[in-house]
């Protein structure tokens, strides 16, 4: 043993008395955290969320430096930081572009949930927590746009809060306690910026433990939905179809991470608005509580919601209607009855309810970012009630059609 | 598998491209070009001898066009500053808000951001600034079909001359009801076209009032974000080494991996 190896093992048993709970986790999580081998394309996507997320909380701290949250200052500070600020302008645009690539990753996350029914028994806890982050991350990037302080973003604030006044009762009361005020105003940027750089943060971060930690106790699914712990390797005594996270899922995500990042930086430096999509163009006119714009309509992740608000023609109920789009994705679990989880072994009435359901959110999506004409209100309400029917007469559809056998052991794909 | 990444992919880009190549009303291109530094040195001493008088850009800082139109300080305090404000000040501009609400109807607004404000960006300022016409209904007597209504007179007309709007009347449909008019419309009928008075004679050609339109609008697509054309000249390395990084990431993953079957 020579001096170098002698140190290093000093120090190592120094901590481990100290602190004897480090080891065992380390290998807990990491390095004897057994993954199915076989996860596809869609597999990056959640440690792709976790890298989106640190560059959204080191990007905010840089952007809290110099953003002054008041009705009088913002979108000037906003102006400050983009041409002032030594690098001011990468970091916003980092942030901004980033708020756009978080919702891309979760919908591709929650795609893949659906796709191989990761949201089975036994891991009906690890969705429901996802479905949690997914809901204070649509208040996080609400809040965030709100904050520059252009007309979007005050009309936004203005027709969002407005949606809690349909409450019965207490609604007008409501809006106004979420204002502050009796108009969206110097009160309500102000506490907005407060929620947004700490209170919800500090919630997303906690869920997002929650949801690591409620996914290792059980285990990661795979494109395949076969249990890797049903078989072991005879000679090994491990899981046969299982590898250690690390290093083999940090290197491939590593990997994962450089593509991603590499298309990232090619929006972020060469077309950091996305045609108007990621930045939209009305909100380069600062907030005037005057003027209403002619066309008000929320960022793109938000328009397939949008899309339903808007089908309904009663204000209460339209609010309903988004909400509970929302809200349903909790019980997705229980509605499944199918026996089989992937949608490699599903039945062909599966397969096409879920590829239907894809295209009738994309499509939401898109007329959500439309005027609304007769005909496009028309085709929101009818995909508005297929999405619902989707879930709704999910216990019965699931269960229709022959489904394939599931093998023992994954298949490699890829 | 690869073929579901591109798709993938396409269908990520897709959208924003779409709505990048959509928009309202045809407009014609100003071409911008934001390396050419000798339309932007044009646009901005054009801008500061006609536009500032009303309108501030008051996120732009004289310094700054120094140093990104390689201009001097000394250039730039001789030629471009107007009012007795310093170098490294924003530009204001010398007309009171109020006076301009009472002698306007609407104070001139700041257009440090107006290429960035509008769908068709920076070409609209460009369609903006060719589209004064002459309208007595007007209280300024001008009126524009890009922004119907404006408040604002011409203020480059003794460049360009005074512009007159071309008119036919409105078409009809099956049924005799008149239809809407695609450039606006000029005393009930459709405005088709603009012609120009032969006096008072203009100062500048037709050519030479549309470079002046133009080199405004490169000046203002330079204002509207200083930093772009260094944020894509940094872009170029940032993607050059995340492309690398991959591949060795790839490299590495693929090491890693062989001894899984």
């Amino acid at each position: 043993m020579n001096k170098i190896d002698k140190a290093v093992a000093g120090l190592t048993g120094w901590f481990n008395e100290r602190a004897p709970g480090f080891v065992p986790a380390y290998k807990k999580h990491m390095s004897e955290y057994y993954a199915p081998k076989n996860f596809n394309f869609f597999y990056y996507f959640g440690s792709l969320a976790l890298l989106v997320l640190v560059n959204q909380i080191v990007t905010g701290i840089f952007l809290t430096m110099h953003f002054k949250p008041s009705a009088a200052e913002a979108f000037a500070s906003v102006e400050y930081i983009m041409r002032d600020v030594p690098g001011g302008d990468i970091i916003r645009y980092m942030h901004s572009t980033g708020a756009s690539l978080f919702f891309i990753t979760v919908y591709f996350h929650m795609f893949r949930g659906l796709i191989y029914g990761s949201y089975q028994k036994p891991r009906e806890l690890v969705w429901v927590l996802g479905v949690l982050i997914f809901l204070v991350l649509m208040a996080e990037a609400f809040l965030g746009y709100v904050l520059p302080w252009g007309q979007m973003s005050y009309w936004g604030a203005q027709v969002i809060i407005n949606l809690f006044g349909a409450v019965p009762v207490i609604g007008p009361e409501l809006t106004e306690w979420i204002r502050g005020d009796y108009l969206v105003s110097d009160a309500t940027i102000n506490r907005f910026f407060a929620l947004h750089v700490i209170a919800l943060p500090l919630v997303i971060l906690l869920l997002v433990v929650l949801h690591l930690g409620a996914l290792h106790e059980v285990g990661s699914n795979n494109p395949e939905g076969v249990d890797i712990k049903k078989v072991k390797d005879p000679e090994t005594g491990k899981y046969a179809d299982g590898i250690p996270f690390h290093p083999y899922y940090t290197v491939k995500d590593l990997f994962g991470a450089g593509f991603f990042l590499t298309i990232a930086a090619f929006i972020l430096f060469f077309a950091p608005t996305f045609g108007g999509l990621f930045l939209e163009y009305d909100n380069f006119i600062p907030a005037d509580p005057l003027v209403t714009p002619a066309h008000i309509k929320p960022v793109w992740y938000f328009t397939p919601y949008y899309a339903m608000l808007r089908a309904i023609p009663d204000k209460f109920f339209g609010v309903v209607v988004m909400g509970a789009a929302t809200l349903i994705l909790f019980v997705l679990p229980w509605l499944d009855r199918s026996p089989v989880k992937s949608i490699r072994y599903r039945s062909t009435f599966s397969k096409v309810m879920i590829a239907l359901f894809t295209v009738s959110f994309l499509t939401l999506m898109w007329l959500g970012m439309q005027s609304g004409s007769a005909t496009q209100t028309m085709v929101a309400r009818v995909l508005t009630a297929f999405y619902f029917g989707f879930f709704i007469f999910m216990p019965w559809w699931s269960r229709i059609g022959e489904t394939k056998p599931v093998p023992d052991r994954v298949t490699m794909h890829d | 598998m690869t073929k579901i990444r591109f798709l993938l992919l396409s269908l990520l880009l897709a959208p924003g491209l779409a709505l990048a190549a959509g928009g309202t009303a045809p407009m014609k291109s100003a071409q911008v070009d934001l390396d050419d530094k000798a339309a932007l040195q044009r646009g901005a001493s054009l801008f500061m001898s006609y536009c500032s008088g009303c309108h501030a850009i008051s996120y732009q800082r004289y310094s700054r066009i120094a140093q990104d139109l390689d201009l001097t300080p000394e250039q730039v305090e001789q030629n471009l500053i107007y009012n007795d404000q310093k170098i490294g000040e924003t530009i204001k501009t010398g007309m009171n808000p109020a006076d301009g609400q009472a002698w306007f109807g609407k104070a001139p607004p700041d257009l440090s951001v107006v290429s960035r404000a509008k769908a068709q960006g920076a070409d609209w300022v460009y369609n903006y600034l060719i589209s004064f016409y002459v309208d007595d209904s007007r209280p300024m007597g001008w009126n524009n079909t890009v922004f119907p209504g404006a408040s604002m007179p011409h203020a480059l007309w003794e460049l360009q001359g005074m512009q007159h709007a071309k008119t036919e009347p409105k078409h009809k449909n099956a049924k005799g009801e008149p239809q809407s008019c695609t450039m606006g419309e000029y005393k009930g009928e459709c405005i088709i076209g603009f012609e120009l008075a032969e006096s008072p004679k203009p100062r500048l050609s037709p050519e030479q009032y549309d470079r002046v339109a133009k080199d405004i609008t490169s000046f203002l697509a330079y204002v509207g974000e200083p930093g772009a054309a260094k944020r894509e000249s940094i872009g170029v390395w940032v993607v050059l080494f995340l492309a690398f990084f991959t591949f060795v990431a790839y490299l590495l993953k693929v090491e890693y991996w062989r001894d899984v079957h």
